[in-house]
């Protein structure tokens, strides 16, 4: 009997335990993306910004070159690698912490000036790192550390709609929101990732995919839970699909 | 031998960094430095290097980060309050063991402070403001022409021991034109293979400041750091020491106070009176063990500089006591003037 090797780990990932929690979506989305780093061809040339926030150790599982940015600067580091390396593939993979509270300002111009990067976003309406505290895309009435008496919007204000704010700007190429709470939607988010390193590949601009996703620790609920949650009451309030796809010109 | 050109110290600084090798260059509107960003936005494109302002100084030198973190040599440059928002970026150079330079045209403070130049950012810069056991070497022009020169030595530096070198200038320094011999540095790139670039045919690289297992690792980090810095003060010193061989009283200043300080050396000798001035180059690390050497021979030490008395920290560690050290501070924008200078070292006989 001969045996069929159909699956195996992707090139890009190195092979050891993650320091993630069980259930949490991070897992997810860097085997998406080494994945598509395989299927490109990428891994030796692509560039990935660490960001402050429970990913800042990606270099240690993404097997590619990879540089740390102080909390909220990852465009910024990402601007000053890709001037130097115009050709090769720099990502900016970031928590909602760090694109929309402390680098707002990082996130929007990096987006307004068009550099040719791919953001990954992972909003999982919460700080993970540091505990549980609130985030700009905490939900309204949502119970976390510093907001022990739910969100109270009137207060602290609404959760940021990241797409929809740089769906302002005229400079974006590509900005998708996606989700990881079941398999259809992983998929989903695997071809969006794919699409954002494509139109970097090709010399596009700016491409943003924001991905829905779970931290059933800091939330206090199971993963299931958690992923039925990301369903239920952050999908009505960020809507998934493309807001923004470059028209293809003939 | 190249001819000499009049120049401001801004432009001069601008055009020496470029002749240096800087390829890219990070920045954000302040005066008095607006000079460095407008001339470097006009020549950067032509010479094929990569200028950018940046939406703050806080993604200014965080773009610095990540291109010096790619290999380029890289410079930003600031003054006063800017600095003050680079300082954690700087950290994270330190951090990381980033090479780039970093320019500071002063200006006064606290806060939003006046916009003529001053010396009141001499502990930022030589103590540093951000987190952690770091050190940047910090050099001190004093005149246009040393500008150019340390411009030059700076991006050296910063490549050789992987560090920040900060130019501290001031407001009236860069503002002021003088005749200048442009360098031609010879440019020879040096190797980073811990930079990223791709990780083709290699492990790939990691740059970060983050260090957390093992549980030594960051210990052993420092100690490393400890060490670097060590090895930078014995040999980077920099200073220079004007008619202090017979002298019975040394004035030590810096930069643009340093220069009214030599015209009242120069007042003070035509009238008999035996001084010197002793002008560190090199900030950090300073040249203790030059100053101490000559401070055993004279009667007393004046320092002169335009703060409340910054640099008088380090002259009185280097002094240690040998000789009695006077001080004359200029604070807010203010300059020493040559006759106060005269006056009171006259009162000293």
């Amino acid at each position: 009997m001969s045996e069929e090797l159909i699956y195996t780990r992707p090139e890009s990932l190195r092979e050891r335990k993650t320091h993630y929690c069980p259930g949490c979506g991070h897992g997810i989305v860097h085997k998406l993306l080494a994945e598509v780093m395989d299927e490109l061809g990428i891994r030796e040339e692509t560039i990935i910004i660490a960001p402050v926030g429970c990913s800042v150790l990606i270099y240690d599982y993404i097997n590619a070159d990879g540089i740390e940015a102080a909390h909220g600067r990852a465009p910024a580091v990402a601007t000053g690698v890709k001037r130097v390396h115009p050709d090769k593939i720099v990502i900016s993979y970031q928590g909602d912490g760090d694109l929309l509270a402390i680098g707002t300002g990082e996130t929007i111009h990096a987006a307004n000036r068009g550099e040719n990067i791919s953001v990954i976003f992972v909003n999982n309406a919460i700080y993970g790192m540091t505990g549980g505290q609130m985030a700009p895309t905490t939900m309204s009435d949502q119970i976390t550390k510093t907001t022990p008496y739910g969100r109270n919007v009137q207060d602290v204000g609404y959760p940021i709609r990241a797409c929809e704010m740089l769906n302002t700007l005229a400079a974006p190429v590509y900005i998708e929101r996606t989700s990881i709470h079941d398999v259809k939607n992983i998929r989903k988010t695997k071809k969006a990732i794919k699409k954002a390193l494509q139109n970097q590949m090709d010399g596009k601009g700016y491409s943003f995919v924001e991905v829905l996703s779970t931290c059933p620790t800091n939330w206090g609920v199971a993963p299931v839970k958690a992923a039925k949650w990301v369903e239920t009451a952050m999908v009505p309030y960020y809507p998934l699909g493309v807001f923004r796809e470059e028209k293809e010109t003939v | 031998m190249s001819k000499s050109v009049l120049m401001k110290g801004n432009e001069v600084l601008a055009e020496a960094a470029i002749r240096a090798g800087c390829t890219h260059y990070f920045g954000y509107p302040i005066t008095p430095q607006n000079e460095i960003p407008a001339y470097m936005s006009k020549e950067m494109p032509k010479r094929g290097g990569c200028f950018l302002q940046a939406e703050s100084e806080i993604a200014a030198i965080n773009m610095v980060f990540g291109a010096s973190g790619a290999g380029a040599r890289v410079m930003t440059s600031s003054s006063s309050p800017g600095l003050s928002l680079k300082q954690e970026g700087i950290s994270y150079l330190a951090g990381a063991e980033l090479p780039c330079v970093v320019v500071n045209m002063m200006r006064g403070g606290p806060g939003l402070g006046g916009i003529a130049g001053s010396q009141a950012d001499y502990f930022q810069a030589t103590r540093g403001g951000g987190n952690g056991d770091y050190r940047t070497i910090v050099l001190a022009p004093g005149n246009v022409q040393e500008i150019a020169d340390l411009t030059v030595q700076a991006f050296d530096l910063a490549d050789k021991y992987r560090m920040v070198v900060m130019i501290l200038g001031d407001g009236y320094l860069g503002q002021m034109s003088e005749p200048v011999i442009l360098p031609e540095p010879d440019v020879k790139p040096v190797p980073k293979p811990w930079a990223v670039s791709g990780a083709k045919g290699r492990e790939p690289n990691k740059v970060m400041s983050l260090r957390l297992t093992p549980d030594d690792y960051l210990e052993k980090h420092n100690i490393h750091l400890q060490e670097l810095y060590k090895k930078v003060e014995g040999e980077v010193t920099q200073s220079e020491a004007y008619m202090t061989d017979d002298a019975d009283y040394l004035i030590v200043s810096y930069g643009t106070s340093s220069r009214i300080a030599r015209k009242a050396v120069k007042m003070l000798r035509n009238e008999g009176v035996k001084v010197g001035l002793f002008r560190p180059v090199t900030l950090w690390p300073f040249p203790m063990k030059e100053l101490h050497d000559l401070s055993k021979k004279v009667k007393k030490v004046l320092t002169v500089e335009m703060s409340a008395g910054q640099m008088l920290e380090d002259v009185n560690i280097a002094v240690n006591g040998v000789t009695e050290v006077d001080f004359l501070g200029k604070l807010g924008g203010a300059l020493p003037e040559a006759n106060e200078i005269v006056k009171i070292v006259k009162s000293y006989g």
